[in-house]
């Protein structure tokens, strides 16, 4: 901002312009300094202190980053969040997009499919996530209904520390709806004559899918990658609905699914360790940080087409 | 040309199959994405009993529609309605109005530097909350706000990039003659938004207004940090911590969570429209 007061030359006109244009954004302006870069700044500073909210902060140096490193939860939970970008988002998104591709042959009563897998993720998600943490249950389950019923022994979906985490990707999938109707929407938009012209060279379905229509919506592609890679890295209701106990506690058994944003919320709101807690954050943004630094940097395959 | 008529023949065949298999597909997927709601219901109308019957039946014999009547009591239920409303309400309120005004300055007026600061705005959006949550905290504390409704609802009149950049871009589909004529009119640029473009912007703010909406009343994490005391909770709040707290009555935490969802599914089925294209405007941002 600063950059644009200093040149010299603005008309009269211009420097109006100027005024009213910085009026009107004017909330987005103290929005960004108050909500975004003064917390951050704080963030940092609030890292390399000791603050129990009750006393002052106390100045602690990299101890905070130090102790980070031989923390085992936390560690944990770099590893399970780790597990739900790397193993749980790369699922979601091709069988989204699987979905998304059957919707597309022009099937009929589309807008009632559509609402059908639209409506899990417009629902509150500790409401749903209830009836899931029944269907899991590991007695009255339905789910280890089913598979005694066809002769298989039953599984702790959400007591297995190696099912935890399948579970939660599972449950996921119910959630990510309208993902599938972003990639319609995307899917719709690509130019029919272009699919004729390749079919008339003798493409199949295969080719058309991967040289034509994949391409076309690459953009697409793109935009869910990043917002869901964001998501996920912040991923805390879901798990902490279905692992909470009594007594305030999350993570499931021997933190199989504890993440990274409920060991923060823990560390903070639970042992009011703020310091502690602020170095963790940051440590969260730079990792959120390169994550889309890399994306962007590999976006190489993303193809825009004249239009855009 | 002969050779061309079985072929196509053919082809007529093997599309119908392949249409049978992707028709079949959907429809299984279909169901078992219904199927956990459907549970929720039938769940939500057992006895205690039946609850835990194996196996448990797929439909209850006597349905006991009275559950939902005592799951409103079972927790406080309309008081935790109503705060999820009142919070929801004036979160859009505040997204809609600052959203407007700071969408126009990016796109309606030209001012030097707007492009640069537009996009330095909008890579907020890729800012994790966790980032800014502990500051925000202590702030919110100092100011006496923890416990109120305030952390919740103010920060959202000062804008939210992901629906300035929605405005944004329909604001720009406008065409400038529009502008320039009610500038020659002497229109000053509030009567300009206020006039001419409110009116034609309607479709977007209905889109931001909904998924704003949708997105507060589900929220869990904030509330859980700020709302405190029992009777501010909101309704996610209210099913999770009483389970915790008085064991789960399971048949009454079904039919809470089955009331607490309609607001949004009946909100979804009477404005379909507005979702779509809120849809195929969010995806096309890449």
């Amino acid at each position: 901002m600063t950059i644009t007061f200093r040149r010299p030359r603005l008309t009269k006109r211009q420097r109006r312009s100027l005024i009213i244009g910085l009026l009107f954004i004017s909330p987005a302006i103290i929005g960004f300094f108050m909500f975004n870069i003064g917390p951050i700044i704080q963030s940092l500073q609030y890292s390399f202190t000791r603050y129990n909210i009750l006393q002052p902060p106390r100045y602690v140096g990299l101890n905070n980053y130090r102790f980070l490193l031989e923390d085992r939860v936390f560690k944990i939970g770099i590893q399970n969040t780790l597990y739900m970008v790397l193993i749980g988002l790369p699922i979601h998104l091709v069988f989204n997009m699987l979905m998304a591709l059957l919707l597309n042959t022009k099937i009929r009563g589309l807008s009632i499919y559509r609402s059908i897998f639209y409506v899990p993720s417009i629902t509150p998600v500790v409401a749903s996530t209830i009836v899931w943490l029944w269907i899991f249950n590991g007695q009255f389950g339905i789910l280890n209904e089913f598979l005694r019923f066809i002769g298989l022994s039953p599984i702790g979906w959400l007591t297995d520390p190696k099912w935890v985490k399948p579970s939660l990707i599972f449950m996921g999938a119910w959630f990510g709806g309208n993902t599938i109707l972003i990639y319609l929407a995307g899917l719709q938009d690509v130019p029919h004559d272009l699919l004729e012209s390749a079919e008339l060279d003798g493409a199949n379905a295969v080719q058309k899918t991967f040289k034509i229509t994949l391409p076309m919506i690459s953009p697409v592609i793109f935009y869910t990658i990043i917002v869901n890679v964001i998501g996920y890295f912040q991923y805390f209701t879901e798990a902490w609905v279905m692992t909470a106990t009594r007594d305030g506690a999350a993570g499931g058994v021997a933190n199989s699914a504890m993440f990274y944003s409920m060991y923060l919320y823990q560390t903070a709101f639970q042992q009011f360790k703020m310091g502690y807690a602020s170095a963790q954050a940051w440590i969260l943004f730079m990792i959120v940080l390169v994550a889309t630094v890399i994306l962007f940097r590999t976006a190489g395959w993303v193809y825009y087409h004249a239009e855009n | 040309m002969t050779a061309a008529i079985p072929w196509r023949q053919n082809r007529l065949i093997q599309d119908r199959i392949k249409r049978t298999i992707a028709y079949t597909i959907v429809f299984i997927m279909a169901a078992a994405y219904i199927f956990p709601l459907y549970w929720l219901i039938v769940t939500a109308l057992k006895t205690d009993i039946e609850i835990f019957q194996q196996p448990p039946p797929i439909f209850p014999p006597n349905p006991q529609w009275h559950n939902f009547g005592e799951s409103t009591t079972y927790i406080p239920f309309w008081r935790y309605m109503w705060n999820t409303i009142a919070i929801s309400g004036l979160t859009v309120l505040g997204t809609v109005l600052s959203c407007t005004f700071i969408a126009y300055g990016f796109a309606r007026i030209q001012w030097p530097g707007r492009n640069f600061i537009f996009l330095i705005y909008l890579s907020t959006i890729m800012l994790p909350s966790q980032v800014t949550l502990i500051p925000l905290y202590l702030i919110f504390r100092d100011l006496g706000w923890v416990g109120t409704f305030l952390p919740l609802v103010v920060p959202h009149f000062f804008g939210s990039a992901l629906y300035v950049f929605l405005l944004r871009q329909f604001l720009l589909t406008i065409p400038q003659e529009l502008s320039d004529a009610a500038r020659i009119d002497g229109a000053s640029e509030l009567g300009i938004l206020w006039h001419v473009m409110i009116p034609l912007m309607r479709p977007a703010l209905a889109v931001v207004a909904l998924f704003t909406f949708v997105q507060t009343y589900r929220d869990f994490l904030g509330p859980l940090i700020y709302l405190q005391n029992q009777q501010d909770w909101t309704i996610s709040l209210g099913l999770k911590l009483f389970q915790n707290m008085y064991g789960a009555q399971w048949q009454l935490m079904m039919a809470a969570s089955t009331l607490a969802m309609l607001p949004t599914i009946v909100l979804f089925f009477f404005t379909q429209k507005t979702f779509v294209r809120g849809i195929a405007l969010t995806g096309l941002k890449g």
